[in-house]
C-alpha cells in the first residue's frame, strides 16, 4: 500500500468547530481499518493539537501520512509560539485563557496528553514564528 | 446496562439517539472539565456532563462514548443535537446534579473506569 497523505486546515475563528478535522481524521482511520485503540489515540492526541491551535495560534494545517506500519501527523501553526517548552509540557500549566477554562479546556492537559496517546513526539517551535509538533503512532 | 436503563434511573428526557437506547454499556464517568476527560478517561461509554458546548460532543466523539447525559437540567443547542446524531451519541437531559446522577447509575451497577 502506497502512503495516504491527507491535508486538512484548521479554522482559527471558530472554537465551536474545533475538532472537525480530528474527527474526519479519526473517521479516515476507521474507514482504513486500524485497530479502535489505535485510531482512538491518535484522535485524542490530534484533538488536543487542534484544541491548541484554535485556542492560541489563530488556526493552521494538519498533514497526515498514514501507512501500514505508521501513522504520522504534523500539526503546524503560525501562531505565537511556545517559549517554555519543558514549562508547557508541565500537567496542569496552562496559559489558556479564562473563556476557553470555562469551555471545558485549558487544566493544562494538552502536551502532556498529546505525548501519552502517541509514541513519538517532536515540538519545533519559534516565538514569533510558529511551532509545529511532528507525531508518529505505530502500528504493532 | 442500556441506555434506555440510564434514561429511566435518572428520569431522563431523551434528546436524540433513540434507535440506540437498547445498546449496552458498562462504564461511565462524571466530568465539566473535557481536557480531564480526554486525559485521565479510558474505555468510558457514558459521560455526565453540565458543561453545555460543541466540544462535549466531539470530545465523546474521539473517546469512542456512545451516550451523554446532561445534568443540572442544561439544554444542548441545536447544533449539538445534529452533531451528536451525526456520529450516533445518544443525548439525554436530566434535572439531577452531577452527584446524584453517577451516585444513582453506580448503585445500580454501572462501573467507574477502573473497574470500581
Amino acid at each position: 500500500m502506497e502512503a495516504i497523505k491527507l491535508h486538512y486546515d484548521v479554522s482559527g475563528n471558530d472554537f465551536t468547530c474545533a475538532g472537525e478535522a480530528s474527527g474526519k481524521i479519526k473517521r479516515e482511520l476507521k474507514g482504513l481499518g486500524f485497530p479502535n485503540d489505535i485510531v482512538r489515540n491518535v484522535a485524542i492526541a490530534v484533538y488536543e493539537g487542534e484544541i491548541n491551535m484554535v485556542i492560541h495560534a489563530g488556526g493552521g494545517v494538519i498533514d497526515v501520512e498514514i501507512t501500514p506500519e505508521c501513522i504520522s501527523l504534523d500539526l503546524i501553526d503560525e501562531g505565537p509560539g511556545i517559549p517554555d517548552v519543558s514549562l508547557a509540557m508541565k500537567e496542569g500549566f496552562s496559559t489558556a485563557p479564562e473563556n476557553v477554562r470555562q469551555l471545558g479546556f485549558g487544566a493544562g492537559m494538552g502536551l502532556p496528553n498529546i505525548k501519552k496517546y502517541t509514541d513519538e513526539m517532536i515540538i519545533d517551535t519559534e516565538v514569533g514564528v510558529g511551532t509545529t509538533i511532528h507525531l508518529k503512532v505505530y502500528i504493532k | 446496562m442500556k441506555i434506555s436503563e440510564i434514561q429511566t434511573i435518572l428520569n431522563a428526557e431523551l434528546i436524540c439517539g433513540a434507535d440506540l437506547l437498547e445498546s449496552e454499556v458498562f462504564t461511565a464517568c462524571g466530568s465539566d472539565m473535557m481536557s480531564d476527560v480526554l486525559a485521565f478517561v479510558k474505555e468510558q461509554a457514558v459521560l455526565l456532563s453540565g458543561l453545555v458546548n460543541p466540544q462535549v460532543i466531539r470530545t465523546a466523539e474521539m473517546m469512542d462514548m456512545k451516550c451523554i447525559v446532561f445534568v443540572r437540567g442544561k439544554k444542548p443547542s441545536m447544533d449539538m443535537i445534529d452533531l451528536a446524531t451525526e456520529r450516533d451519541i445518544v443525548l439525554l437531559r436530566s434535572d439531577l446534579e452531577m452527584f446524584t446522577a453517577c451516585g444513582l447509575l453506580y448503585k445500580h451497577g454501572l462501573k467507574g473506569g477502573s473497574g470500581i
